[in-house]
């Protein structure tokens, strides 16, 4: 059981999901290692978002194994409380909790679930939401910020557990334009001071300046990967190519 | 206050208007007792049927299939059927049958025998179960109004099913009920006047037995209209003080 930095941070090995007869992963492995950055990147409906939901089991998998620190994610008796202390995640729509402040939104899960002190709590929620540059808005309800604002609160609500590894799924795809540099910032930062960060983006200048490594899927499996230099530049899927040809 | 009451009387003797429950002590004692009685009997009802409505809606998405069915059986019976006749049904069938099968606990009333579970009893029971039934389709729509993806957000934060129903869900479930709940509660005390039927002695029954023994009809009329507008008024006051405390800054609307 013993895990140490020299094995993966997220170890992923032929997992297979479908919902119904929709096939979404078709057997798909890779390594993370600490304090790495990957995205995950792809054309709709290739199964990015699903992959990403399984490494902290909020979707189950059918075949294969996911583990996170070497432990085993898809046991039947696995903690999920233990899993999620460890794996932070960031969606999409940031789904901030609208009745409670920035603030409280930060404090939330360290309160109630960890049940730590609250004062202490507090300190640290002021300086996470310092972290991501929000300063001034601790009082401020979800529904008076701003998109990225929004989403900047939800990367310091996850923080706030202090987890190890960090998901972030499609964080930017519902922001506008002017407002999805401060979110990437916020990550770029994150990264920088050594997190593990998983990231499905499509944000492709954003993935070749800061991912460490790229996986291109479609349909279900990964065609193809690399480290950014290469994935750019000398792609050699057909489908990679059509697709970067498309978007970039 | 002498004054006033005589005023009335004075009013009576001049132009025929009769004020009675005013001017004459019975009837004044029997007049309070009688807003009391409905004040109580509304208050009951709506703890009561708040009450029904929170368990019901978790009764609602329970695992158990005999639960859920039971659950929704309750609330076709009880939202398919006239109140009017829900409340006879509960005094005449059930109070009576439990009294006959003297299965009904019973009290020393000063020489006689009273059951435990008398008419007001039995009307609580029953308007509690008819706004009840209300209320859980209400609070039911209300949970279901949040998001999936905001209790997927709480999970991942490593919340139990449990405990983002008890910090995430019922709070922004309970403010999307509020004002279909209102209505409700509104229609709830306006309902009370059923309990007449069972001779609970509340306004509308006590304004019946006044204007039986006095024959002032327009009057004791005018007196239940003012009486509701007012009572309802208070309960919708309260209700939009709470709304107003419950909003979210920059949610909803």
């Amino acid at each position: 059981m013993a895990w140490d930095e020299s094995q993966p941070m997220v170890s992923i090995n032929d997992v297979h999901k479908s919902f119904g007869e929709l096939k979404v992963l078709n057997g798909v492995s890779f390594d993370v290692m600490k304090r790495e950055v990957i995205c995950i990147i792809g054309p709709s409906g290739s199964g990015k978002s699903t992959l990403i939901r399984c490494v902290n089991a909020l979707n189950t998998i059918d075949k294969g194994s996911i583990t996170v620190q070497g432990q085993e994610v898809h046991d039947p008796k696995l903690d999920k409380l233990e899993l999620r202390k460890k794996v932070g995640m960031v969606f999409q729509q940031y789904n901030l909790f609208p009745h409670k402040t920035a603030l409280e939104n930060v404090m939330m899960a360290p309160t109630h679930v960890l049940k730590q002190d609250k004062a202490e709590v507090e300190e640290r929620a002021y300086k996470l939401i310092k972290k991501v540059r929000l300063d001034g808005k601790e009082r401020s309800y979800p529904g008076e910020l701003s998109g990225g604002q929004q989403q900047r609160v939800a990367i310091a609500r996850s923080l706030a557990m202090n987890p190890d590894v960090m998901l972030f799924d499609e964080v930017t795809a519902a922001l506008d334009p002017e407002t999805v540099k401060e979110v990437l910032v916020t990550i770029q930062e994150l990264a920088e001071d050594g997190m593990t960060c998983m990231l499905v983006t499509h944000e492709m200048g954003f993935a070749r300046e800061l991912a460490d490594h790229i996986y291109f899927t479609d349909r279900g499996i990964i065609v193809e990967h690399g480290p950014p230099v290469t994935f750019f530049t000398d792609a050699k899927d057909p489908r990679t190519k059509e697709f970067l040809s498309q978007i970039l | 206050m002498e004054a006033f009451f005589e005023w009335f009387r004075a009013l009576y003797e001049q132009s025929g208007w009769n004020f009675v429950f005013i001017y004459e002590q019975y009837e004044r004692e029997r007049f309070i007792t009688a807003m009391w009685t409905t004040i109580k009997l509304s208050i009951y009802c709506l703890l009561f049927s708040l009450v029904v409505g929170v368990v019901g809606a978790w009764a609602q998405g329970a695992k158990s299939a005999i639960v859920r069915n039971v659950m929704a059986g309750y609330i076709q019976v009880f939202r398919n059927t006239p109140p009017l006749v829900q409340i006879l049904f509960f005094y005449f069938v059930l109070g009576t049958g439990l009294d006959r099968a003297g299965l009904m606990p019973t009290y020393d009333a000063g020489g006689y025998l009273e059951p435990m579970l008398g008419a007001f009893g039995w009307a609580v029971i029953s308007l509690s179960f008819f706004a009840g039934a209300f209320n859980v389709e209400i609070f039911r729509s209300g949970i279901e109004a949040v998001p999936e993806s905001t209790v997927e957000a709480a999970e991942a934060l490593g919340y139990s099913r449990l405990m983002a129903y008890i910090y995430v869900v019922l709070p922004l479930a309970f403010r999307v009920s509020l004002p279909a709940l209102n209505n409700n509660l509104v229609n709830l005390i306006k309902t009370t006047t059923l309990a007449y039927v069972i001779a609970v002695p509340e306004m509308m029954y006590t304004a019946n037995q006044i204007w039986s023994d006095n024959v002032n009809v327009p009057e004791m009329m005018i007196v239940l209209f003012i009486f509701y507008v007012g009572l309802v008024a208070i309960l919708v006051y309260f209700m939009h003080k709470w709304e107003h405390a419950m909003r979210i800054p920059g949610y909803g609307t």
